[in-house]
């Protein structure tokens, strides 16, 4: 059931076929075109997977999700029915209509999977936003995503929109909602806050939004790729969705993958498929980074023995997030990498809760001198203090960008410990200082970045 | 409504009464609003605990409350001027001194909604309360002015010295509350400044020489 | 039967009553915000609780009945 041959030439699924070859992925960067005319067209869609078919009926669709075990591909993973029953539960108590979000913010620097996805197979995306519309009994579909994308990711949605109106095709009429460029833009209650006309900062829980979301109606907001794979579950069955993956796991996911030659690629991958399948082979003391900037640094020796489930990753204290496996070259420095990337993360703090206002900026100072900026040594104080404010700040905001922060800088203070001895030295082992990870320039700066 | 009461001795009493307690009730509103204040910026009074400056803005405010309730009433019992008492709570409608009691009635309708919405704060969102509480910078200067011009206690002597006192205690206090607000540093802001700070200070705190590699 | 202390982070502005009044559950944290325990309260601190929570200036600490 995990990667047999068979599986593997099923895939991709969301993503069109390369020229003829079944299988693979498609690189991004370089026009990114593929075989078998244009994809994102709709009539090509239309015939690669044929016509969407609704149910008729509200509801119906959750229970093919459960079936499925389709968990949300956004980097939670929280099971899709549990989620579609709590907005068609609280509809129903409330007596209001809800209202449905495609998240394609993908505001995760090292992530291009789902720009990627709208990209290329706009229509599988806006499909699964319709019958998930369908399923909750929404009247209010809205399509959000990141504007600062090398594609005008956004012409070409409001392409494929604008001709599925004219075939008749939606029911619900979608709109197209632009993301800023915050790496909280994705964050479901700050995404929410943002398109009731405020600035795109979280807001406490409770109430959850699947209960008093936009317009205070109960709102689903579901990842770009969850409702690609949900249209497709709809046309081939749950039973087809689990033909790969694993059994807990099932199903397939887009991976965004930096290997040591410095190129994105983006890959569908069946769940539980090795990590070194995707890395290549490693060494003992290379160093992957598993989920992003919120995720978890790991050592060749571990990522040799782990596949691409949570069910796996969880024995390194890992999780497969929204499928970013990077592969630190050799010659880097990951302590410097991590400073860097944590530096981004403090900026891009909304500043709400003390805890995390106070603790990240500390944070990341306190890494810079670890990396050894300035040229100064670690001290042994430095890092306890790190330890101590990691300790202060997780789980104590309203969102868990402060907890997802203290997990990378501890597993960087982990992986790295044999790095952290050299700079407590007032040395660096590393031969290359060129900066690997990908960390935007522009942070925010005052009110009006995150609006 | 006119009370019968037996001679002129309880009648001056209910007067005087009415008086004093108005005095004292200005005072307390003082307090209050100069506590208030400190709230705001998170002050601190010397020698007490954190939680004793919102308590006591809070229990002084219902203090304030009774006082002026007795001061109210008193003056609506006492016989020498027909007062009636809605004219504690709908301005303008006490032919004695119609404008400056009106004031007062104003200044406890305003009063009323702060304390009422504050005791009701849970069932209410953030903007409606503090909008409402907000009217308090309306209501303690129509306050003072009723105090002043309803009657002539706090326009000789002493009291005169009182009623400058505690305007230019609470303008005072206002007037530093809002200076200090203007430096606060907008939410969106803060992290940067605070990133600037902390990586500016280790860059001064050792002055380790640099190490070759 | 038993209740839980919970803090809204947003609203929280390190007004620090809650800690004085309820030094059993909530201790402040270095920057000046408090640390609330989060396992059930015990019922003999139920009155201090509810002191903490209407001390609060901003309402940030609330109480859960569980």
């Amino acid at each position: 059931m995990e990667g047999t041959t068979d599986a593997v030439t099923e895939l991709p699924r969301l993503l069109p076929p390369r020229d003829g070859t079944p299988g693979g992925g498609s690189g991004r960067g370089s026009g990114g075109a593929s075989g078998g005319g244009q994809a994102h067209d709709f009539r090509a869609h239309a015939m690669r997977h044929g016509m969407l078919t609704y149910r008729d009926r509200i509801g119906t669709l959750i229970g093919e999700a459960e079936a499925a075990g389709l968990t949300g591909r956004g980097g939670a993973a929280f099971p899709v029915h549990r989620k579609l029953r709590a907005v068609l539960d609280a509809a129903d108590k409330r007596r209001r209509t809800p209202v449905v979000i495609a998240n394609g913010a993908e505001s995760e620097p090292a992530s291009d999977k789902d720009a990627t996805l709208l990209w290329l197979s706009p229509h599988l995306v806006l499909d699964g936003l319709q019958l998930a519309a369908e399923a909750v009994g929404a009247d209010t579909a809205i399509l959000y995503v990141h504007a600062n994308r090398a594609q005008d990711v956004g012409g070409r949605l409001t392409e494929a929109i604008a001709a599925r109106q004219a075939a008749g095709v939606d029911r619900v009429p979608v709109q197209l909602a632009t993301a800023p460029a915050r790496f909280l833009a994705g964050q479901e209650t700050a995404l929410v806050n943002h398109l009731s006309g405020g600035p795109v900062t979280p807001t406490f829980v409770p109430p959850r939004i699947t209960e008093r979301g936009l317009n205070n109606a109960p709102t689903l907001v579901q990842n770009v790729e969850t409702l690609a794979h949900l249209a497709l579950i709809a046309r081939r069955g749950p039973g087809w969705f689990r033909s790969v993956g694993t059994a807990a796991e099932p199903g397939s996911m887009l991976a965004t993958i930096l290997r040591t030659d410095g190129q994105p690629r983006i890959t569908e991958v069946p769940l539980g498929i090795p990590l070194k399948d995707l890395t290549g082979d490693l060494r003992q003391d290379d160093a992957v980074l598993i989920g992003g900037y919120h995720g978890t640094w790991l050592t060749g020796a571990q990522a040799s023995g782990l596949t691409l489930d949570n069910r796996s990753l969880d024995q390194a204290d890992a999780r497969v997030g929204a499928g970013i496996v990077i592969a630190l070259p050799a010659g880097r420095c990951g302590l410097v990498e991590t400073a860097r990337a944590v530096r981004y993360l403090a900026l891009e703090s909304a500043g709400q809760c003390g805890p995390c206002l106070n603790g990240l900026p500390r944070i990341a100072a306190a890494l810079a001198e670890i990396a050894g900026a300035g040229r100064y040594r670690a001290r042994a104080q430095t890092v306890t203090d790190v330890e101590r404010w990691s300790g202060l700040v997780s789980g104590r905001g309203a969102c868990h960008h402060p907890d997802g922060t203290v997990r990378f800088v501890r597993s960087a203070l982990r992986t790295f410990s044999a790095e952290l001895d050299w700079h407590k030295r007032g040395r660096c082992s590393a031969a290359d200082t060129r900066p690997f990870l990908p960390v935007p320039q522009h942070t925010a700066r005052s009110e009006k970045d995150w609006i | 409504m006119l009370i019968n009461v037996s001679g002129i001795n309880s009648s001056t009493a209910l007067w005087y009464a009415s008086r004093a307690t108005g005095v004292v009730a200005l005072l307390l509103l003082t307090a209050v609003m100069l506590l208030g204040l400190l709230v705001t910026r998170q002050g601190r009074l010397p020698g007490l605990p954190r939680f004793a400056v919102s308590g006591l803005h809070r229990n002084l405010s219902l203090l304030a409350v009774a006082f002026v309730a007795v001061h109210v009433l008193s003056a609506v019992a006492d016989g020498y001027v027909k007062i009636p008492l809605s004219a504690a709570v709908i301005p303008l409608s006490s032919s004695y001194e119609r404008l400056w009691l009106g004031l007062g009635a104003v200044s406890l309708d305003l009063m009323l909604a702060a304390a009422v919405t504050s005791l009701l704060r849970r069932h209410l969102t953030r903007w409606a309360w503090r909008a409402v509480h907000l009217t308090a910078y309306l209501s303690w200067p129509v306050a003072w002015i009723h105090s002043v011009f309803a009657g002539s206690d706090l326009r000789h002597g002493p009291l005169f010295l009182l009623a400058v006192a505690c305007a230019v205690a609470v303008v005072g206090a206002a007037v530093w509350r809002m200076a200090a607000a203007a430096g606060d540093v907008p939410r969106a802001e803060r992290v940067g400044l605070l990133m600037t700070a902390v990586h500016a200070r280790d860059k001064y705190k050792h002055r380790e020489r640099t190490l070759a590699k | 039967m038993a209740d839980k202390l919970l803090v809204n982070p947003i609203d929280c502005e390190g007004h620090g009553a809650c800690a004085e009044l309820l030094p059993e559950a909530i201790t402040m944290d270095e920057w000046g915000f408090p640390i609330v325990d989060p396992r059930p309260l015990p019922p003999s601190l139920e009155r201090h609780a509810r002191a903490a929570v209407s001390a609060c200036p901003t309402l940030a600490l609330r109480l859960l009945r569980e």
